[in-house]
């Protein structure tokens, strides 16, 4: 039909790891197996190291690479109205990544020391530990985050909490203000999802509505009639609060799991491009 | 005896208030008629401060009430003006209940008794109707109402709602919303489920009732209103409850049963059909005139012309134009032949068949929504694959289709007269063929709802484009140098089938040797293997089913049912025998598609039991899909939730490349065996969004996307009837800094969505934008295709059609 544009609609149903049969795992694997062998059977009798002639190429492709793998980031946040697939970048940004180990390694023909060489080698495999870290992540956590999570979003998890809170509250109307105080510390001292750390470790031993669940327990034990019965219908209502607080936690520690390694393979990507451009400089300011 | 008026106009909306004003500026002696207290009813319940458009712009407004695009307070300020200006003679809270009488001498009785008499009514109530009332001892007391304005009037109240459809589960929502009113809320509803309501509204009335803020009493009927108390059939028994207000949301009735017990006749009992009008609005009965949403218009600049144009036509003028002349003239003027208006709408009219119905002002608004275009001998008119809902007539000329994909030199002429692209108009897939102009050619592309507007209006266009599509189909379908001639036997014994989603076609085991084709909808094939319900295939529309017991005899090999509500063509087994037998060709071919049906089957019968788990995961994936309306999509969005790391890139890259907002919820939806149907459009075969949009804003792209253009007048009413909630009304985000101003400076929100609290800061330095309706268009226009797949990083989100994803491919791959 006149005016039907051509697209590229479908994208094959293949995760990042096995994007076009593991194309760039081949790429990769080529690659290291290359710069391997050229280094190996290099001229013997010259020196190792960033000055030979290999020296040179190994530094110039890596530093090239690492500007490029850095780039991802732009390339995830531009919207651009052309084909691209972003699985694909990814894709690309493991495997040549990991391939970095490789040509950053030779590159330094094992010289170490403690300058500013060995700081941006250093920092590029931090770059690339917790890059692997990532992969791990990525590979393993989404998962557990949709079984956990069991077709509730995020909103609606915080709304069963609300509500949850919203009939507790009403509950708890006809309780004489010594009892009552007990709900409202599950009330207004519940925190949800605290502090980084305390997202990543699951720490939440000191959360209110425990601690309210707990003091209610004597209560109701020795309350009858009709207390006894409202008394029950909070603690009810609280455990219900407990579950629903553990899902949205889980959910909130997952979460941490997939974004934390972020905290540190970014800021450490940027501080390598400073340690890169300062070890450039430096190498041809003495040379 | 009491006066009488020269013209009396029931109802104040847009068309009877511009009849009443132009009546009054020309002098003429009039009354209008409104049932409430103020003018243009359905206008004032707009929720406060909505922006009214006014489309189509190319449309002049010719009334003597102002009218363009404003907020719902300015434009009826300005018609109170301006009626108060003209002099309008208004009675209000003047219901009409009905009409007597012959032109000359009509008599309106009241709902309060009193009676109008008038030369003439024009009828301008609009489709809304009235709503329907409580039937029982106490029903008018004061405090029943039918509306519920503001929820936030009421305090410290006793409250029945009745009526567990949208609107009253809404409205008693709605009381219970603030908790400090302390209003004490019961629903009550006739039947014992929510069948009639959202899934969202009912699970919000559930948990309202588990919180213990609101009862719901069903299966249960009002028998006797009291001042302060209401009594209640329930299935316990009768009680009687304190209640300070009744809120009666019992569904409306149609204004048809008013309209016709006037004596006008309606053009088929289709429940869209429209009242049969002459040129002048005249219905059957003379002297009653019917304009407006119910004669078929549901914009406001139409519905005030036509109050204008209707006058001037009861004053006796017989010259005027219509206001949509120049409109017409400009899509006409290209055409070769220098016609005027009216007379190619007479060509058109007498040429092509289904046309031949038409009144003259019936062909104006056709032509309004249709297009009329020129070819030449060999141009192309639309091609094989091609996606177009439209349907051509052929005014002059002839056209020829390619109906063999390999080799275009075989072609089918189809003549002056008749129609062509049909089936795509009742399937809502892919064109089938390449169709060329056989010799210069002028035709008539009518757009899918204008097509189905016609077919309402017109029963010979109804049936001629059944019968058209039912043969043409066959012989689509079957190919193999079949011709008409050749399906004359069994054309006739041909029957059309409406089969209810689930409902089986065939039952594996059972005798049988129809056939069937699959005209609309679509089916899912199931087989039993080793005491299980293996779903084998899905057959979409424009397939057929039924080939193996058809020519091997024996029993049916498998189950197929509906996905969806389908509609399917049964040919009887014998007959169709006879033609296989005097066609070796066809024969030949349905012997091939059924060896490849072997094959399937051959394929899970042995893998049953090495494979049994993956077969049945297979299965059961497929059926939860098909539960999700996966059935009825053309083009749907999935999520795998092993590879989605909820980065929600996704919805950012949406919002990105539409105006700032994103079209699309990843974590809302249904999920099974980790497959994700995020809440995002699936561009439905037959969209349910546009079976109702005013403007006509919603449209079918040329890669089969359903989209929303800048037509959109913010009605809603797509929203209302999509199934899968995935249309929202927002106004589009001001303009964001560019992604480098923020990554570099910190400018602006960044990507994605920017959040409320920056639009409202950023709004304000900006004139307000009306809300309008939002949905996916899957990137439309935009070469590298939908952003969501292109922007995820681990390829969780795919974008599939069910002909793809629903086959044993697979599950072929789902080994490896």
């Amino acid at each position: 039909m006149a005016g039907q544009t051509q697209r590229r609609k479908r994208a094959t149903h293949e995760g990042f790891l096995r994007h076009r049969g593991f194309l760039f795992l081949k790429i990769g694997t080529v690659l290291c197996v290359g710069v391997t062998a050229a280094y190996l059977f290099q001229d013997q009798r010259l020196p190792r190291g960033g000055g030979t002639l290999l020296g040179y190429g190994l530094g110039t492709a890596g530093a090239l690479l690492i500007v490029w793998l850095a780039l991802l980031g732009v390339r995830k946040r531009a919207v651009t109205n052309g084909y691209y697939s972003l699985k694909a970048w990814v894709s690309a940004h493991v495997y040549l990544g990991l391939a970095l180990i490789v040509i950053g390694t030779l590159h330094t023909g094992f010289h170490f020391g403690w300058n500013v060489h060995t700081l941006a080698y250093g920092l590029m495999m931090l770059v690339i530990t917790s890059g692997a870290v990532g992969v791990w992540a990525y590979a393993t956590l989404p998962k557990t985050l949709s079984d956990n999570r069991a077709e509730a979003t995020r909103k609606q998890m915080l709304a069963r909490i609300r509500s949850l809170d919203e009939a507790l509250l009403d509950a708890a109307q006809p309780l004489p203000r010594i009892d009552a105080e007990i709900v409202r510390l599950s009330l207004e001292k519940t925190e949800i999802a605290g502090g980084y750390w305390q997202r990543v470790m699951q720490n939440w031993d000191n959360c209110a509505n425990k601690a309210a669940i707990a003091q209610l327990q004597p209560v109701l034990a020795g309350a009858t009639g009709q207390q006894a019965a409202v008394l029950r219908r909070v603690d009810a209502l609280m455990r219900d609060k407990a579950d629903a607080l553990a899902q949205a936690r889980k959910q909130i520690h997952i979460t941490a799991l997939l974004e934390g390694w972020l905290f540190v393979h970014v800021p450490s990507t940027f501080a390598l491009l400073a340690a890169l451009v300062a070890h450039i400089v430096s190498v041809f300011l003495y040379w | 005896m009491s006066e009488l008026f020269r013209i009396a106009i029931v109802g104040s909306g847009p068309s009877g208030l511009s009849a009443a004003a132009h009546a009054a500026t020309k002098g003429i002696s009039h009354i209008l008629l409104e049932k409430t207290d103020h003018l243009s009813d359905t206008i004032f319940r707009y929720q406060k401060g909505k922006h009214v458009m006014a489309t189509p712009s190319l449309l002049v407004l010719r009334s003597d009430c102002e009218f363009g695009p404003a907020r719902r307070e300015t434009v009826l300020e300005r018609w109170n003006a301006d009626a108060a200006r003209a002099g309008v003679n208004v009675r209000y809270n003047a219901e009409a209940r009905s009409i007597a009488g012959a032109r000359g001498d009509f008599t309106i009785a009241l709902a309060n008794g009193d009676t109008v008499r008038a030369e003439t009514v024009v009828l301008a109530i609009g489709t809304q109707g009235n709503p329907n009332l409580l039937r029982c001892e106490g029903a008018s007391l004061p405090h029943v109402q039918y509306q519920l304005d503001d929820p936030a009037e009421y305090i410290d109240e006793h409250i029945f709602v009745l009526g567990g459809g949208d609107a009253g589960i809404e409205n008693a929502l709605g009381l219970i919303a603030d908790q400090a009113q302390g209003n004490i809320v019961t629903l009550v509803d006739r039947s014992a489920d929510f069948a009639r309501a959202k899934e969202a509204n009912v699970k919000a009335l559930f948990a309202a009732r588990d919180a213990g803020r609101m009862t719901i009493l069903s299966e249960t009927n009002t028998t006797l209103v009291e001042p302060g108390w209401i009594t209640l059939e329930t299935p316990q028994g009768a009680v009687r409850h304190k209640c300070d207000r009744i809120i009666a949301r019992m569904g409306s009735a149609a204004p048809r049963a008013f309209v016709e017990a006037a004596g006008v006749r309606f053009t088929s009992e289709a429940r869209s059909a429209f009242p049969q009008l002459t040129g002048a609005f005249e219905g059957t009965t003379p002297g009653v005139y019917v304009i407006g949403a119910l004669a078929g218009y549901p914009l406001i600049k139409h519905c005030m012309n036509q109050g204008h144009d209707v006058v001037e036509y009861i004053a006796g003028r017989t010259d005027l134009k219509p206001a949509d002349e120049p409109i017409l003239e400009a899509k006409l003027k290209d055409l070769p032949g220098a016609l005027s208006v009216s007379e190619w709408l007479e060509f058109l009219r007498s040429r092509v068949e289904i046309l031949h119905g038409l009144s003259p002002l019936q062909m104006r608004e056709f032509l309004l929504d249709s297009e009329v275009k020129a070819f030449r001998a060999g141009e192309l008119i639309f091609e094989r694959n091609g996606v177009g809902t439209s349907l051509f007539g052929i005014a002059q000329g002839a056209v020829q289709v390619e109906i063999d994909p390999k080799d275009s030199k075989v072609t089918v002429p189809i003549p002056q007269g008749s129609i062509f692209g049909e089936v795509g108009l009742i399937s809502g897939r892919r064109r089938g063929a390449t169709v060329r102009a056989g010799e210069d050619c002028v035709v008539v592309e009518i757009p899918r709802t204008a097509t189905l507007k016609l077919m309402a209006q017109v029963n010979e266009a109804r049936e001629t484009v059944e019968r058209v599509t039912t043969e043409r189909q066959i012989l689509q379908i079957f190919k193999s140098g079949l011709t008409p001639a050749d399906l004359a036997e069994v054309l006739p014994l041909a029957k059309t089938l409406e089969i209810k989603a689930g409902q089986p076609i065939m039952t594996e085991g059972e005798e049988g040797d129809d056939l069937f084709i699959i005209r609309s909808g679509s089916m899912v094939v199931e087989k039993s293997v080793g005491g299980k319900q293996v779903f084998l295939s899905y057959v979409p529309a424009g397939s057929y089913s039924g080939e193996m017991a058809l020519l091997d005899g024996g029993r049916r090999t498998a189950t197929v049912k509906a996905a969806i509500r389908s509609q399917v063509v049964r040919l009887p087994g014998e007959p169709f025998r006879r033609l296989l037998a005097k066609k070796p060709a066809l024969l030949a071919r349905m012997r091939e598609d059924v060896a490849s049906r072997r094959k399937i089957n051959a394929f899970l019968e042995e893998k049953k039991d090495s494979f049994g788990g993956v077969v049945d995961m297979y299965s059961s994936v497929a059926s939860f899909l098909i539960d999700q309306g996966i059935g009825e999509a053309t083009d749907v969005l999935l999520i795998d939730e092993t590879l989605c790391v909820g980065c929600d890139n996704c919805e950012k890259a949406c919002a990105d490349s539409h105006e700032g907002l994103s079209r699309l919820n990843r974590e809302a939806g249904k999920t099974y065996a980790k497959i994700h149907v995020p809440t995002s459009c699936r561009h439905c075969e037959h969209p349910y969004c546009m079976t109702d949009c005013p403007p006509n804003a919603i449209q079918r792209g040329p890669d089969g996307e359903v989209f929303i253009s800048d037509a959109c007048i913010g009605c809603g009413a797509c929203q209302r009837n999509c199934p899968y909630d995935v249309i929202q009304m927002d106004r589009p985000p001001p303009a964001k800094p560019g992604l480098l101003a923020w990554m570099l400076f910190g400018m602006g929100p960044g990507p994605g969505e920017p959040d409320a609290a920056w639009r409202d800061k950023k709004a304000k330095a900006q004139p307000e934008r009306a809300k309008v309706a939002i949905k996916c268009d899957m990137c439309i226009g935009k070469a590298g295709g939908p952003a969501c797949v292109r922007a995820c990083p681990t390829g969780a989100a795919i974008r599939v059609s069910p002909e793809e994803f629903l086959s044993v491919a697979l599950l072929e791959r789902g080994q490896g």
